[in-house]
């Protein structure tokens, strides 16, 4: 079943991708990159099988820094909506150096 | 560690020993914090509140009249000083009573193997196992006992001749660490700790030569004796990983049990042994190593006595005995440090004749002495070595510190009288038996054990180096070893000859020092006259104890010849567990001793060396028309290059500093790195960093769209690197 | 009590779930919508969490379903309602069909490299452990306790700095989620 595991992890990882890369709305971007720590997930546990339980360990760490990640990226979209009114991409350009 | 559990000397008073180096090391740190809180400076005497209230005539005022005590000011009289002088010597005197009671518990058992302790595992590095280990035996039994009782006294008289320093915590402070330092290095079980204790002594002997560093002179004197030991510290590095490499552990007892297995007189142990000696040229002032040392004498007198006189210069030598396995195992390198030692005993002896300074003859006279140990331990008379050492650091100590004790007193003369003349030297000096007769008494002994006169200390041990060279020249494995071509017989006798030509030119330059200072009339003015009297008792006595300990030294190791005067062999007996079988490999196995009748004969030589030479200095040398420095006219001919000392310091200058300093300046300076690593590597990369920045600003577009594209087109690029490896 | 075991049913029922994750995930990143997107999304993340169950690890599940479809994904919905982007909103959302077809092409290309690797066998899918190492993991310890040993014995250290990661996060959040004009009249 590993094969199987890992080919759905990639199918999903993909999607994610092809998410992050044609979507503008940042919500929705942030979605995607849910889904490709789901995905990474997925291989942590089906891998955790033959290497020993540190994969499903692991696992609880991604959890752990999604979670932060949601709580930060989420409060950093709001303080963006508040000063632009809007989450679509083409107008957040401020990563300018 | 099985051993220590199972030796004799486990619970007894020895398990103590690691308070040896601690006490010490203890009195460092409070003398240390005394220092820093009891004055304002840590550094020496401010020249606005210190000797300089006398400069009204600008004179030239040398280093002499800047150091040497005398001074009375009040306000430079640091706090704490009373604290100081107890807790300062104080606890080198606990240290020499615990030495010497575990000497006495050592005295009753069976001593066959040596007592190692372990504290910790200092560098666990795959096969690299060093410990945290002491290791006691009878050889550094003798190193201790030197080092704390010698250091004892040194310290109490300390406490007198820096009296009026501002500096005298933190002159305590370093004369503990520097006695911590050298426990470690006779105590530690393994090549490293005593490479620690090797570097520490070094450092401290660096921190006490340039203790008053405010003069430039004294800085660069400091500076000087550090620079030239790393050049010989880099031969022990080397040493210590060739016998790592090959005998896969550096404890003292493994390398003696794998050093027998190595193949005998090998290229690998002549390798080994020779860079040893290259550190030991650098610590013990060996040619041609050894011109660091007549510089050292720009530190205080004790530090003088202590460091480059009884203790740390005799290192090198015990290093050699401790690594005797090693040595006793290759018949050149042990020739090699016979020979060097010969020729540095003859060189540093010519030397010493026309010096001036009382410091820089007694400097000479110490490399003189330091090349007689190194004889002795080159034809694997180990024993003989380590006696020499010992007496040595008895009456060298004792000249020392008497010289010490005259310079002291020609200081406060001269601070009375307002002179800026040269308080060392001995055209200023005359007649002063009559101001100190203790110190001229005491002087006088040590001067006749270092002649090699009978009864008196160094008669023995000398006796017992010059005699086995000449037993070994006939019948040993060196006799049959070839040396540069020649055969180690002929090498050796030559060694001999040297040995007794150096013994006579000892005899006649200590007679010459006696002569200059103390006798015929005195050369300082009447008023300074009337300010010389005997320095105070913590000062003279030391120099009383030391002057016993010159007069009955020979008694630890009486030649058999001389059984009538008490037990013989004092000292062989208690070595011969460490030394015995590296003394009986150079030996053929035989236990050799010559005949009463060649004994006598070497004896007789000797005796009519040593009386040979007072008497021609007595005769020959007429201090009475002797004038001042500021009146003495110029040396020419070989006198002038003998008081210049054959310019060698002047030749390194030439051929290795200058050409070294040309080279730094105007190749790797000037070429190199203003031209290459400046401008093309630091300037060039940074327009490069400036120009690839401004590429790099014109991509950064802000919008973390493209951003996204650039991370997944990135990823991409990583997996291909892998999937078509 | 793994696929090994049940064979041909746990077989049907890890494809099956597969199958709903992919196409829940295709459907979650069509949406114009975002609160429609986030609720295909959290149908994905239920599919995982039967995948795991299959994959010897329940209490991983759990944690996807608790965490995953109930924490996180509560967030997004929340914010998406606080900000009132419920609705397909008028910006073109997804890009024009230039972009998508090279979104996809990188994809395929993302997909295919990945084939790869697992063929050149970076996972070798050789056991490092025994066998049946999980499954005496969770009959000795429980699903709970198989996981909490290594990591409170192995990975403590981690443990304890990611509980200082989270703090930093609900501190950051809270700095950045705080209406500026409030501080600064």
């Amino acid at each position: 079943m590993l094969a199987e595991s890992l080919g759905l992890s990639a199918i999903l990882f993909v999607i994610g991708v092809v998410g992050v890369l044609t979507r503008r709305n940042a919500i929705i971007i942030f979605m995607c990159v849910e889904l490709m720590l789901n995905a990474v997930n997925l291989t942590f546990v089906a891998l955790s099988r033959y290497y020993g339980m540190g994969g499903q360990v692991f696992v609880l760490f991604v959890m752990t820094v999604a979670a932060a990640e949601a709580a930060v990226g989420l409060a950093i979209i709001i303080s963006i909506f508040r000063h632009r009114q809007t989450v679509d991409l083409r107008n957040i350009n401020v990563m300018k150096g | 560690m099985a051993l220590s559990s199972s030796h004799p000397l486990a619970g007894t008073i020895a398990a103590w020993m690691w308070l040896l180096p601690v006490l010490p090391l203890l009195g460092f740190f409070i003398n240390g914090a005394l220092s820093i809180l009891g004055s304002s400076h840590v550094g020496p005497s401010d020249p606005d509140m210190g000797h300089d209230d006398h400069d009204a005539s600008p004179a030239a005022s040398d280093q002499a009249s800047h150091s040497h005590g005398g001074d009375s000011h009040a306000q430079a009289v640091p706090r704490f000083r009373a604290l100081t002088a107890i807790i300062g010597p104080g606890v080198l005197i606990l240290s020499f009573l615990l030495a010497a009671s575990i000497f006495l518990a050592m005295r009753g058992v069976d001593m066959s193997a040596p007592f190692i302790q372990r504290y910790w595992s200092w560098m666990p590095v795959g096969d690299l196992r060093i410990d945290m280990a002491f290791q006691l035996d009878q050889l550094s039994m003798v190193m201790v006992l030197i080092i704390t009782g010698v250091g004892a006294l040194i310290h109490i008289f300390s406490v007198g001749y820096m009296s009026d320093d501002p500096g005298f915590a933190r002159f305590f402070a370093y004369l503990n660490l520097f006695v911590f330092f050298m426990l470690m290095l006779v105590l530690g079980a393994n090549y490293p700790i005593l490479f620690v204790g090797w570097e520490g002594v070094g450092l401290c002997s660096y921190l006490l030569i340039g203790f008053w560093f405010t003069d430039n002179a004294n800085a660069s004197a400091g500076l000087k004796a550090f620079i030239v030991n790393r050049i010989g510290d880099v031969g022990v590095l080397i040493a210590m990983f060739m016998i790592f490499a090959n005998l896969g552990t550096l404890d003292f007892t493994g390398v003696a049990a794998g050093a027998a297995g190595l193949p005998f007189g090998g290229a690998l142990v002549t390798t080994i042994c020779l860079f040893l000696f290259l550190g030991c040229t650098g610590k013990s002032a060996q040619l041609p190593l050894y011109v660091w040392l007549p510089d050292a004498m720009a530190g205080p007198t004790p530090v003088s006595a202590l460091i480059h006189a009884a203790t740390m210069v005799t290192a090198g030598v015990y290093l050699i005995v401790r690594s005797s396995f090693l040595f006793a195992m290759s018949p050149i390198a042990s020739i090699t440090v016979a020979v060097v030692g010969a020729v540095t005993a003859l060189f540093a002896a010519t030397i010493a004749m026309k010096q001036w300074d009382i410091k820089k003859v007694l400097a000479y006279s110490t490399i003189s002495q330091l090349g007689y140990m190194f004889v002795g331990v080159g034809v694997g008379a180990y024993t003989a070595g380590i006696f020499h050492l010992a007496t040595h650091a008895f009456f060298k100590a004792l000249l020392f510190l008497g010289a010490g004790s005259v310079i002291h007193v020609m200081h406060a003369a001269y601070h009375h009288s307002g002179s800026h003349d040269d308080a060392q030297d001995m055209r200023n000096m005359g007649g002063m038996r009559k101001a100190m007769p203790i110190t001229w008494i005491v002087m006088w002994i040590a001067t006749l054990a270092i002649s090699g006169i009978p009864p008196f200390a160094g008669f023995f041990s000398k006796d017992s180096i010059l005699g086995s060279v000449y037993e070994h020249a006939g019948d040993s494995v060196l006799t049959n070893a070839t040396w540069l071509g020649m055969s180690g017989h002929t090498v050796l006798l030559a060694v001999y000859v040297i040995g007794l030509a150096g013994a006579f030119l000892t005899a006649i330059y200590m007679t010459r020092l006696m002569l200059y200072t103390f006798h015929g009339p005195s050369r300082a003015t009447a008023d300074e006259q009337r300010h010389m009297h005997e320095a105070p008792w913590l000062m003279t006595g030391p120099l009383v104890v030391l002057g016993a300990l010159s007069l009955a030294g020979g008694w630890l190791n009486l030649p058999s010849i001389m059984s009538f005067l008490g037990p013989v062999g004092g000292l062989d007996h208690w070595l011969e567990p460490v030394v015995g079988a590296a003394t009986r490999t150079v030996t053929n196995g035989v236990a050799l001793e010559a005949s009463h009748s060649t004994e006598a004969a070497l004896i007789g030589a000797a005796i009519v060396i040593a009386v040979l030479g007072i008497a021609v200095a007595v005769l020959a040398l007429k201090p009475a028309s002797l004038v001042p420095k500021a009146q003495s006219p110029a040396e020419h001919g070989f006198e002038k290059v003998l008081a210049n000392k054959y310019y060698v310091d002047e030749a390194y200058d030439d051929a290795i500093v200058r050409p070294v300093y040309g080279l730094s300046k105007n190749v790797f300076w000037r070429g190199l790195d203003a031209g290459i690593i400046d401008n093309l590597f630091v300037n060039g990369s940074a327009a490069l960093a400036r120009g690839l920045g401004w590429i790099g600003a014109r991509i950064q577009t802000g919008s973390t769209g493209v951003y996204a594209w650039a991370i997944v087109v990135g990823a991409i690029v990583v997996l291909s690197a892998f999937s078509f490896r | 009590m793994s696929m090994d075991n049940f064979g041909l049913f746990y077989q049907f029922h890890f494809y099956l779930f597969g199958i709903i994750a992919i196409v829940s995930a295709v459907t979650f990143v069509t949406r114009r919508s975002p609160v429609a997107a986030a609720m295909w999304l959290i149908v994905t993340m239920f599919c995982l969490a039967a995948e795991y169950v299959m994959l010897d690890a329940q209490f991983i599940a759990a944690m996807q379903v608790l965490l995953y479809a109930g924490a996180i994904m509560v967030i997004f919905l929340f914010v998406i309602m606080l900000l009132n982007l419920g609705e397909a909103s008028d910006i073109t959302d997804v890009r024009g069909i230039g972009g998508k077809l090279l979104a996809g092409f990188v994809g395929l290309i993302l997909i295919a490299e990945v084939g790869v690797l697992t063929r050149t066998g970076i996972p070798s899918g050789k056991y490092v452990v025994a066998r049946d190492f999980l499954s005496q993991q969770l009959a000795t310890y429980g699903a709970v306790g198989a996981v909490a040993r290594p990591l409170y014995r192995d990975y403590s250290l981690a443990f304890e700095l990611t509980s200082v990661l989270l703090l930093v996060a609900i501190a950051g959040a809270v700095i950045l989620g705080r209406k500026e004009s409030s501080s600064a009249r």
